[in-house]
C-alpha cells in the first residue's frame, strides 16, 4: 500500500502525550494519540463545536431547539463545550406540545438550570388560544407543532435555530445541509439547497428568513449513545428499562395515559420497556428492553433491526415521503 | 492498531474515513453503496422492507438497492441521484461517511461539494463501456480537489465474464491518464456491486486479481498522515470572554486547528497585525491540553493582551502565510448566471469574510480533456477555470495543494445570498 511521505518525515516529532494536566475533575481519554490521530467521536465533536462557534459568530439571534431528548442533550453538551468557560450565548427553545413525557421535562429543567441558559417555551395550546394556530379537529398535533415553532421563531426574531436532526435518521435528511435555509414561510426547498463545501458555511439570509442548523448531521444513533456514555451526562429516565403500563396500537407499544384514550379492543398490561426516542407521548412507542445502562443500550442499538423512527414513531410512518413533506413545511 | 475497547465493544479509538463516490448514471453507484451498507449491516429491516416492497411494486426481478439511497421524492420519480447524499456505516475500527454524488456533467458542482471534504474518491466505471469522458472528468475533479486517495472500481465484472483482459485494459488506460493528474494513491478494483464480488467478500470468480477487496481497502487506507502537522495555522473563529466573576480575566480564542501542532509556550504571530506572543495555554472544554492538532476545536490563550478577533490567524513566527489581496485560484462556478470579469462577490475564506472583484478569467479548464480554453471570458454553471481576484482585505491563505482549509474559499452572491462558487487557491501575491 502507498504510504505518504509525511508519515516518515514527521514521525520523529510524534511523541505520545501521556499526561494532560487536569483543570477540571473529569479525565480526558481520547484526545491525543501517539500519532496525532483523533478518534472519530472526537472528530465529530470538533466538527460540531466548530459549527456552534461559527453560528454564534455570524448570526444575530440564534436559538437552540431543545426537546429534552438525547439528540438535543448532545447538542446542548456540545454548545456548553464550544463556549466554555463562558455561558452558552443564546437561549434554548422548547415546543410544549402538552403531550410531552414528564420525565423529559424534568431533564430539560435540570439542564437549563445547570447551564444557566434562558429557556423559551412555545406552547401549542397557547398558540391555539391566541389564534396563531387553528385547531380544526382535523389537523394533527404534529402539523400544529410546526406552526407553533415557526411562530415562535418569527415572534422572537430568531435568525438561526439549531436542531438535533441527524442524516442517518431518514432518507430526506440524508440530503439536507448543515446550514439549511428556510424562506420567510419557514419552508425548506430541497432543490434550492446551497452547495456546502469544506467547513465553509454560508449563513447569509434576508430579513424574515432563518437558517436551521444541524450541528450533529454526521452523527449516527450509535455515536450519540457512545457520546452520552463517554460524557456521563443526564438524560431522561425513559431511555432506560423500566416497568410501564402499555397497550399495543398499530404494532407499537404505547404508554397508558389519559392523554391517549384507549380504543376498542386495546388492552393495557405492564411490560419492561424503554424508549428509543422522545416525542409526542401519544405517537411515540416504546420497545421491550431490559437495557438499564448506556453500554447495554449500545449493545441493543448495535443489533437493532429497525431504525429508531421506523420502530417507534407514528409520525414518520404515514408515507414513504412523510419526513420530506413535513420538512418542506418547516418541521424540525 | 492500538484500539482501546470500551465496555460496549465499540472502539473509542475508531477512526474516520470520508469518501466521495462518483460514476455516470447506471454505472451502479447506488447499488454499490446499498451493498456496502447491507454487507456491513448498516441497513435496518424496515428500510430494506420498504425497498423490497417498492421493487416488487415496480415489477423488478431483484431488490433495487439503489432505492436505499435515492432519498428525495423527485429522485425516486426520475430514478437518478441529483443531490449530494450523506451515508454512514461502520466496521469495528472505522466509521465511514459517504458523500454520494451524481455523475452527470450538469451536477459537477455537487461532485465538487462532495469531494471537498473527502479523504478518498471512489470512481465507478461500467466494465462493458470502459473509461468514458465522464470517468475522466470525475478523476480530474477529485485531483483538482486534492482528494489524496483514489479508487477506480471497475463494476459489472459479471457482465464481462469476469475477464482479466477487460480489467487490464481499463487499468492501463486509467493509469496512463492519471499521470497527468495529482493522484498520490491509486487502487483499481474489479467488482460486481450487484453480485457482491470483491466488495466485502473476495470473489471466487476473479482468482487472477490479487489486490484488496474494496472494503478491505477502505478499512485500511492510511489517512492520518494526509494532514499537515508542520505548518501551524489557527484561524480565530470566536473570542471566548466569560465576563463572569469566576473567570474575570479569561480571554480565549476558539477555533479549529487547520494545520500544525500547537503547544503551550510556542512563540506565535497573530495575522494580519503581525504582533507576536506566546501560547499561554490550550483549553478543550474544562481541560488544559498539552497540544492541539488538526482537526481539533480548541480554545487558545495567549500570554500577552494582544488585540485578536475573528478572522485573524495564529501561526508560527517563522512560518506564517503571507497576507494577500491578489488571489489566483481555480474556481468552480455553481450558478446559472455566468461569472464574468468586473463582477463583485462576497468571499469567505477560513473565518474571514470580505468582498472580491473578479479581475480576470485566464482560462476555462475542459475537465474532460484538461484543455485550457483561453478564449472564453466567462465561466458558466458547472465550469471550472483559473480566476484572478482582488479582495477588499488581505486573506491569510496558503496554496490549496498545501492546505485544503487555508487554501479554499467560497464565493457568495451578495444580492441573493447564495453560494455561487468554490475556489482553490494557487497562490496569493
Ligand atoms: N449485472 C450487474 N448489474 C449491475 C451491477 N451494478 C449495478 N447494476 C445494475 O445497473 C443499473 C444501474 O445501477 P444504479 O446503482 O442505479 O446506478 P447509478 O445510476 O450509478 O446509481 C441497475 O439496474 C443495477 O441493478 C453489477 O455489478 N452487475
Ligand atoms: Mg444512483
Amino acid at each position: 500500500m502507498f504510504v505518504r511521505f509525511e508519515a516518515h518525515r514527521y514521525s520523529d516529532r510524534c511523541c505520545p502525550t501521556t499526561q494532560t494536566p487536569a483543570r477540571g475533575t473529569r479525565t480526558l481519554m481520547t484526545t491525543t494519540h501517539a500519532d496525532y490521530r483523533l478518534s472519530q467521536l472526537d472528530q465529530l465533536e470538533a466538527e460540531s463545536i466548530h459549527i456552534f462557534r461559527e453560528v454564534a459568530a455570524e448570526f444575530e439571534k440564534p436559538v437552540l431547539m431543545f426537546s429534552g431528548g438525547k439528540d438535543s442533550i448532545v447538542m446542548l453538551r456540545l454548545a456548553e463545550k464550544a463556549f466554555f468557560p463562558a455561558k452558552i450565548p443564546f437561549p434554548v427553545l422548547q415546543i410544549d406540545t402538552g403531550l410531552d413525557f414528564p420525565e423529559v421535562l424534568t431533564t430539560r429543567d435540570n439542564w437549563v438550570n445547570r447551564l444557566g441558559v434562558r429557556l423559551v417555551v412555545a406552547s401549542i395550546d397557547d398558540a391555539i388560544a391566541n389564534g396563531v394556530v387553528v385547531d380544526d379537529g382535523k389537523t394533527s398535533r404534529n402539523r400544529m407543532q410546526t406552526a407553533t415553532l415557526l411562530n415562535a421563531i418569527e415572534e422572537n426574531g430568531f435568525t438561526a435555530a439549531f436542531g438535533g436532526g441527524r442524516r442517518d435518521e431518514e432518507k430526506a435528511r440524508a440530503k439536507e445541509r448543515v446550514y439549511s435555509h428556510r424562506d420567510e414561510f419557514g419552508q425548506w426547498d430541497p432543490k434550492m439547497q446551497r452547495p456546502e463545501l469544506w467547513s465553509l458555511y454560508n449563513g447569509r439570509i434576508h430579513a424574515g428568513e432563518h437558517m436551521r442548523i444541524f450541528p450533529i448531521s454526521n452523527w449516527t444513533e450509535l455515536d450519540v449513545w457512545d457520546y452520552l456514555g463517554r460524557e456521563g451526562i443526564e438524560i431522561p429516565d425513559i431511555y432506560f428499562s423500566h416497568q410501564r403500563r402499555v397497550f399495543v396500537r398499530d404494532g407499537m407499544l404505547m404508554s397508558e395515559t389519559p392523554l391517549n384514550p384507549l380504543r376498542e379492543g386495546e388492552v393495557v398490561e405492564e411490560r419492561t420497556v424503554r424508549f428509543r426516542t422522545c416525542g409526542d407521548i401519544t405517537l411515540t412507542g416504546c420497545v421491550e428492553s431490559t437495557a438499564s445502562t448506556i453500554p447495554e443500550i449500545i449493545d441493543e442499538v448495535a443489533i437493532a433491526t429497525l431504525t429508531e423512527r421506523g420502530a417507534t414513531r407514528g409520525d414518520d410512518r404515514f408515507s414513504e415521503a412523510a419526513m420530506e413533506d413535513r420538512k418542506k413545511e418547516g418541521y424540525f | 492498531m492500538n484500539a482501546e475497547t470500551t465496555t460496549d465493544g465499540r472502539s473509542t479509538n475508531m477512526d474516520l474515513l470520508r469518501f466521495a463516490t462518483a460514476g455516470s448514471v447506471d454505472d451502479g453507484k447506488s447499488t454499490l453503496i446499498g451493498r456496502l451498507l447491507l454487507d456491513s449491516k448498516s441497513i435496518f429491516a424496515d428500510q430494506l422492507e420498504a425497498v423490497e416492497a417498492t421493487s416488487v411494486s415496480k415489477g423488478y426481478d431483484y431488490t433495487d438497492l439503489a432505492l436505499l439511497t435515492d432519498g428525495l421524492r423527485s429522485e425516486r420519480e426520475q430514478g437518478i441521484t441529483i443531490d449530494v447524499a450523506y451515508r454512514y456505516f461502520a466496521t469495528p475500527n472505522r466509521k465511514f461517511i459517504i458523500a454520494d454524488t451524481p455523475g452527470h456533467v450538469q451536477y459537477t458542482r455537487n461532485m465538487v461539494t462532495g469531494a471537498s471534504t473527502a479523504d478518498l474518491g471512489l470512481v465507478l466505471v461500467d466494465a462493458r463501456q470502459g473509461l468514458t469522458e465522464q470517468s475522466r472528468r470525475h478523476a480530474v475533479i477529485l485531483s483538482l480537489l486534492r482528494v489524496p486517495h483514489l479508487v477506480l472500481a471497475v463494476n459489472k465484472m459479471d457482465l464481462v465474464d469476469y475477464s482479466q483482459e477487460v480489467y487490464d485494459k481499463i487499468h492501463q488506460e486509467f493509469t496512463q491518464f492519471a499521470t497527468k493528474l495529482n493522484i498520490p494513491d491509486l487502487e483499481v478494483i474489479p467488482i460486481s456491486a450487484l453480485a457482491g464480488d470483491n466488495v466485502v467478500n473476495r470473489s471466487d470468480n476473479m482468482s487472477w486479481y490479487l489486490g484488496p477487496t474494496l472494503m478491505h481497502h477502505l478499512e485500511h487506507v492510511h489517512v492520518a498522515s494526509d494532514r499537515d502537522l508542520v505548518d501551524v495555522r489557527f484561524p480565530v473563529q470566536y473570542v471566548v470572554r466569560p465576563k463572569s466573576d469566576e473567570h474575570h480575566d479569561y480571554r480565549g480564542y476558539g477555533g479549529m486547528v487547520a494545520g500544525g501542532v500547537l503547544k503551550p509556550g510556542d512563540e506565535v504571530v497573530v495575522l494580519p497585525s503581525g504582533m507576536t506572543s506566546k501560547i499561554a495555554g490550550i483549553d478543550l472544554f474544562d481541560q488544559e491540553i498539552s497540544e492541539a492538532f488538526p482537526p481539533m476545536s480548541v480554545t487558545v490563550r495567549l500570554e500577552d493582551d494582544v488585540d485578536v478577533s475573528r478572522g485573524d490567524m495564529i501561526a508560527r513566527v517563522k512560518n506564517a502565510p503571507v497576507p494577500s489581496q491578489d488571489i489566483d485560484a481555480m474556481v468552480c462556478w455553481m450558478t446559472t448566471t455566468p461569472l464574468k470579469p468586473r463582477q463583485k462577490l462576497a468571499i469567505k475564506h477560513t473565518t474571514r469574510t470580505a468582498r472580491a472583484l473578479v479581475k480576470d478569467i485566464q482560462y476555462r479548464l475542459d475537465v474532460n480533456t484538461l484543455h485550457r480554453d483561453q478564449e472564453t471570458k466567462e465561466l458558466g454553471v458547472n465550469e471550472i477555470g483559473r480566476v484572478q481576484l482582488r479582495t477588499t482585505v488581505p486573506l491569510l491563505c496558503d496554496p490549496y495543494s498545501q492546505n485544503r482549509t487555508t487554501g479554499s474559499f467560497i464565493l457568495i452572491d451578495e444580492a441573493t445570498g447564495i453560494t455561487v462558487g468554490a475556489g482553490m487557491i494557487n497562490s496569493g501575491s
